[in-house]
């Protein structure tokens, strides 16, 4: 059974703080990862790796600079 | 020595080792002759023949934040851990970023960043390493972890000369506040390669102790039945600076970083000069480059390492280059041997003991070798006398590499 919307967005949460330290709750759909939470690129590639072994979605490189929001990736993984 | 040539102070020290996560603790355990070596309980241990380290008393990774923690070698950790702890014990100077440089190494470099990225690679792909994999293995990392931490310009530099990299890199800050391209500089030696890879390669070359019953008595510098050198972890930082920048702000000084020597042996990749030639002359050079004689030398902290070829011709170094009379000890008795991080931490050790005047005692000395005819304080801890006296912190690397440092009691 797929995930969630709910429960990517907690794993999401998670990942984002054990990388960057921002508090999990903080990370919210509407969030841009640059403008809002602070995260540069590197930072992008380092949660696009933990999300593929989380959720099991390859995240390829053109794909993953054009995922701007939290509601992006969400989007992405749901396929 | 010119008269009128920049001299060099201490002003901050910071470590973490194997007997403590600061330099109160370590100091305090040295002095209580505490060995932290001890039996290792790693999934690779079966595969080598030495089971046992000294693996760090405070973990690095939980003391940093989190997000910085896994972005860092454990070598880079170390480094971090004690810079910061330097740098607060300095007052945190405020100094132009153009005026301050760092000097850190490490021998090995990110050795276990490499081997576990190597397996992330081959087993699960490319895509699956961190961004971070090049500056966590890269040697340099440290020093340029330490020099955006404290957006330090004036040069950041990684001297890797294996176990004497901690020590020359302390040998280069000095020249470079000499030659005027900085008022401040954070250098030192930090390693973490305990790793089932490194002990395979050490023990390969037949240098590591095997005394896998008895852990904490291996490391035994000038005991007869020493038998290889003990694996430690960590990292010693000092922060280094003009006097004149120094007084200026009312720095506390602890010492003057009064001279260094270099020298290679051009002998044998591993092997020591069986005469001592270039450990002499390095000693030799820094006590003429700090502009004194070997009488004026009341301690020194000597490289030895616990292994039989090493130990007893340092010894004999340092009856022919400064004396017999110095009171020289061993602390790798008690750290076990941090490699590029050795000169680092016995630089802060030579320091506390001027600053304290007084000389740990090498533990685990049984039966003394023959041949060693320098003071060596061994059973308890002994006294330096006050006034205006020296001690000496030795370093020698696989390569050939010698480096000696002369500090003065402030």
């Amino acid at each position: 059974m797929a995930a969630t919307e709910q429960e990517i967005l907690a794993g999401l949460g998670k990942i984002i703080n054990e990388i960057t330290g921002i508090p999990a709750s903080e990370v919210t759909p509407e969030k841009s990862f640059v403008d809002d939470l602070d995260i540069d690129s590197l930072s992008m590639v380092e949660i696009a790796v933990a999300a593929q072994d989380e959720f099991g979605v390859e995240i390829p490189d053109d794909q993953l600079k054009n995922l701007k929001t939290v509601k992006d990736v969400l989007t992405f993984i749901q396929g | 020595m010119s008269a009128n040539r920049v001299r060099v102070v201490v002003t901050g020290l910071g470590a973490t080792t194997p007997v403590g996560g600061d330099v109160t603790s370590t100091w305090t355990a040295l002095l209580a002759g505490q060995s932290g070596v001890a039996t290792l309980n790693a999934d690779w241990i079966d595969t080598v023949p030495v089971k046992f380290a000294g693996t760090a008393k405070v973990d690095p990774a939980e003391v940093l934040p989190r997000p910085e923690a896994r972005r860092l070698d454990r070598s880079e950790q170390f480094a971090l851990v004690a810079a910061r702890e330097a740098w607060q014990d300095a007052g945190a100077p405020d100094v132009a970023p153009e005026r301050l440089g760092v000097v850190v190494s490490s021998g090995i470099g990110g050795i276990t960043t490499t081997l576990s990225a190597y397996d992330t690679y081959r087993e699960r792909g490319w895509n699956r390493l961190s961004p971070f994999t090049v500056p966590m293995l890269m040697p340099n990392g440290p020093a340029a972890w330490i020099g955006l931490d404290l957006k330090a310009q004036a040069g950041v530099h990684a001297t890797v000369s294996a176990c004497a990299s901690g020590a020359e890199a302390i040998g280069h800050a000095v020249d470079m506040i000499r030659a005027g391209r900085a008022d401040v500089v954070v250098a030192g030696g930090t390693e973490a390669a305990i790793h089932g890879l490194n002990i395979a390669a050490f023990a390969a070359a037949r240098t590591m102790s095997q005394r896998n019953d008895d852990p904490a008595r291996a490391s035994r510098p000038w005991d007869r039945d020493r038998d290889g050198f003990v694996l430690g972890e960590g990292a010693g930082i000092v922060v280094l600076e003009s006097e004149e920048y120094a007084k200026a702000r009312g720095a506390r000084i602890y010492a003057y970083a009064a001279g260094v020597g270099y020298s290679a042996d051009a002998h044998h990749i591993t092997q020591p000069e069986p005469e001592g030639r270039g450990i002499i002359m390095a000693m030799t050079q820094a006590l003429t480059d700090a502009g004194i004689t070997g009488r004026d030398v009341r301690h020194v902290n000597a490289h030895a390492t616990s292994t039989p070829a090493g130990d007893v011709g340092e010894a004999q170094a340092i009856a022919k280059a400064i004396g017999t009379h110095p009171l020289v000890t061993s602390t790798k008795s008690m750290t076990g041997h941090l490699l590029g991080g050795a000169g680092g931490i016995e630089s802060v050790f030579t320091i506390k003991a001027l600053q304290e005047r007084i000389v740990p005692a090498t533990i685990n000395i049984e039966n003394l070798d023959d041949g060693v005819d320098v003071d060596l304080v061994h059973g308890e801890n002994r006294a330096l006398p006050q006034g205006d006296i020296a001690a000496v912190n030795n370093s020698f690397g696989f390569g050939g590499h010698n480096v000696a440092v002369v500090f003065k009691g402030a």
